[in-house]
């Protein structure tokens, strides 16, 4: 019977117990309820397990697959390593709605239909948002707004796909398809928009970075990888997704690069490496599929530990600006060291678990003939090295000395962040233990000396460019205007002048209308108005006589008759 | 970084640094030789030429820099842009 349950579940009741427990009881509660989730999440089987009618269509709340337990396991230890990171520190709201947050993705995972994906897709994007708000700043509030209305609307698009595809196909249930007609390609749009798919890329560097320390540890996790499990589940082979994953890629190195905030670089930096992974859904092989799911599954790994390493630091310091950072490594040694093993593992060094995963991908594209792609994404490799693997430890921990000399992580923060830095190497060391957990059983060799020397020229003379570019990479204190420019200033202005002018016609009709009222009630008063002191009564309120009242009764009666006949 | 002084951080010190520098060059040195006992197999032939992951690698980052360099004479804008811009009205 607990088998029909979705796994999700207990992860919801954890996160609202959360809210009612103090003390080592709601730490209990939070730690336990992902270990209890990921056990459930194991006990699922293959196939449909409930099948119920909803409304005429066939509702699938719980579907097992390897896939999804691999997509529905990272979620969990997603939520265990953060709830570590963050018990201490974080407010019980933030933990609450994190955990609830973590269990719509769970929930996305196990769906058999999308009437379920889709309630669980709503109830991410309603407790991310409460997420981002415990940043507790304006900021926040601000930026959490905006997100909020970017997902709803992604939501409604989703939503306009679903049913397009219930009423043409008779079937809400997931299954591979291709954005062939406006149903499809409205899922399509709604999905891609969760991944930070351009041309809305820019809400996720918009609104994680504004989250509390802890709240973007849990951000970078959930929104972006449920759209690639998505993606994965509905579109794979669906060849417009390559040229969309290659711009993320692009997109992501240029923005960070160009971004000052260590926090906003790391969220471009997800923008880039959830590119690899819709690129990989677009090529759509048997190992393209694997190497999108095993790179989402060490990316939410790697992801997390970096957030958590700035995470500490804004914490300790209240600072994320690369201008303000600098010489830190002197006093949070491990933070340092965790750091830069989620920066080796993002950019994809040997031994750790980005090398594992991305050269699947890339392996990949080669296996189909896929020279630009390849070549695009071996430079994307090189550049994910330049801006996440040295720019982000470079500025934050080494530099210049900024004088700052905070204290190292608090004994969970850094807990989280050694157990991250240990999944990220024993991925990277042992990946054969970790191909068993992929959705197709293939073979794959990742530690080829070809491969590895490959890559070690490619990374290193990376790192030769970054040194030795260095100056033309000084940081100011500047943002970058990306397209939310255009709901941000410009339907901003246009919303401010289309006020200002609409309330000029609108002062403008209120003056005539004052004009004629008082118009109207003089000439009304001069012929109903009573008798007063200075006037006499109007026409029509003075006593007429009987003749003149009978000679207007005719003449009115002749009036009609005429009419009539006519 | 360049601060020599007894008192700072041993890693921050400019003999260090020199060391790291020359270290850095021969572990370089290294992968691209490395290519002459174990040889890289390409995909595309272009790809398995000797120190073209080297070569690569370098001219993507130069590229890459380059690239975002120019679009932030573009893009670029003091940092509490849109603060100001939405306070002033």
């Amino acid at each position: 019977m607990t088998e029909l349950l979705p796994p999700a579940l207990i992860l919801l009741a954890g996160a609202l117990l959360t809210l009612f427990t103090r003390g080592h009881l709601r730490t209990a509660v939070i730690l336990a309820a992902p270990l209890a989730t990921l056990w459930a999440i194991w006990q699922v089987p293959d196939g449909v397990v409930a099948t119920y009618t909803f409304i005429d269509y066939q509702v699938e709340p719980v579907e097992g697959s390897a896939l999804r337990r691999l997509f529905a396991t990272i979620f969990a230890i997603m939520a265990f390593g953060g709830g570590l990171f963050a018990f201490r520190q974080a407010r019980t709201g933030e933990l609450a709605a994190a955990h609830a947050y973590a269990a719509g993705a769970i929930g996305v995972c196990f769906s058999g239909d999308l009437i379920t994906m889709f309630v669980w897709w709503e109830l991410m994007a309603l407790f991310s948002t409460l997420v981002v708000w415990c940043g507790g700043t304006s900021a926040s509030k601000a930026a959490g707004i905006r997100y909020a209305i970017m997902h709803l609307l992604g939501g409604i698009i989703l939503k306009v796909g679903i049913d397009g595809i219930a009423v043409q196909t008779g079937s809400v249930d997931i299954r591979p398809m291709l954005a062939t007609d406006f149903a499809t390609w409205m899922v399509l749009i709604g999905v891609l928009l969760n991944a930070a798919a351009p041309p809305v890329s820019a809400w996720l560097a918009d609104a994680y970075p504004e989250a509390s320390p802890t709240g973007s540890v849990f951000l970078s996790a959930f929104t972006t990888k449920t759209a690639v499990l998505a993606l994965i589940l509905l579109f794979p082979g669906e060849p417009v997704l390559i040229g969309i994953g290659l711009y993320m890629v692009m997109y992501g190195i240029l923005y960070a690069l160009l971004e000052n905030d260590a926090r906003r670089i790391l969220a471009y930096s997800i923008v880039n490496q959830v590119g690899f992974m819709v690129c990989a859904i677009g090529i759509g092989t048997e190992l393209a599929l694997n190497g999108a799911a095993a790179h989402a599954f060490a990316h939410i790994i790697y992801k997390a530990l970096l957030f958590m390493s700035a995470g500490v630091v804004v914490y300790r310091v209240g600072k994320s600006k690369c201008t303000d950072l600098g010489g830190l490594f002197r006093t949070m040694p491990l933070t340092t060291i965790c750091g830069i093993i989620g920066a080796l593992a993002i950019s994809g060094f040997p031994l750790t678990s980005g090398f594992t995963t991305k050269t699947m991908i890339s392996q990949a594209a080669a296996n189909e003939s896929l020279v630009v792609v390849y070549m695009l994404l071996a430079a994307a490799s090189a550049g994910v090295f330049l801006h996440a693997g040295i720019k982000f430890p470079w500025f934050v921990f080494f530099q210049k000395d900024s004088g700052l000399r905070p204290k190292d992580a608090p004994w969970n923060m850094a807990a989280a962040m050694v157990l991250f830095s240990a999944l990220c190497i024993l991925i990277g060391v042992f990946p054969e233990t970790f191909y068993k957990l992929l959705p197709y059983s293939l073979e794959y060799e990742a530690y080829s000396a070809s491969k590895v020397i490959f890559y070690l020229q490619l990374l290193l003379f990376s790192g030769l460019a970054f040194f030795l570019l260095l100056p033309l990479m000084r940081r100011t204190r500047t943002i970058s205007l990306d397209t939310d420019w255009l709901w941000r200033v410009a339907l901003y202005r246009i919303a401010i002048v289309t006020s200002a002018q609409l309330g000029a016609v609108g002062a403008w009709l209120g003056r005539l209308s004052d004009d004629s009222l008082a118009a109207l009630k003089s000439r009304a008063e001069s012929r109903f108005g009573e008798a007063s002191e200075n006037a006499r009564a109007g026409v029509f309120a003075r006593a007429w006589t009987i003749g003149t009242t009978a000679l207007w009764i005719a003449v009115l009666l002749t009036a009609y008759v005429l009419f009539y006949i006519v | 970084m360049t601060n020599n002084s007894k008192t700072d951080h041993w890693l921050v010190r400019a003999t260090t640094i020199r060391w790291l520098w020359r270290i850095f060059i021969v572990v370089l040195a290294l992968t691209v030789l490395a290519q002459l006992v174990l040889p890289v197999k390409g995909y595309f032939g272009i790809d398995g030429w000797f120190g073209f992951g080297a070569v690569y690698g370098f001219l993507a980052c130069l590229g890459m820099v380059l690239v975002a360099k120019a679009l932030g004479v573009v893009l670029k804008r003091e940092e509490n842009y849109y603060q100001d811009r939405n306070s002033d009205d």
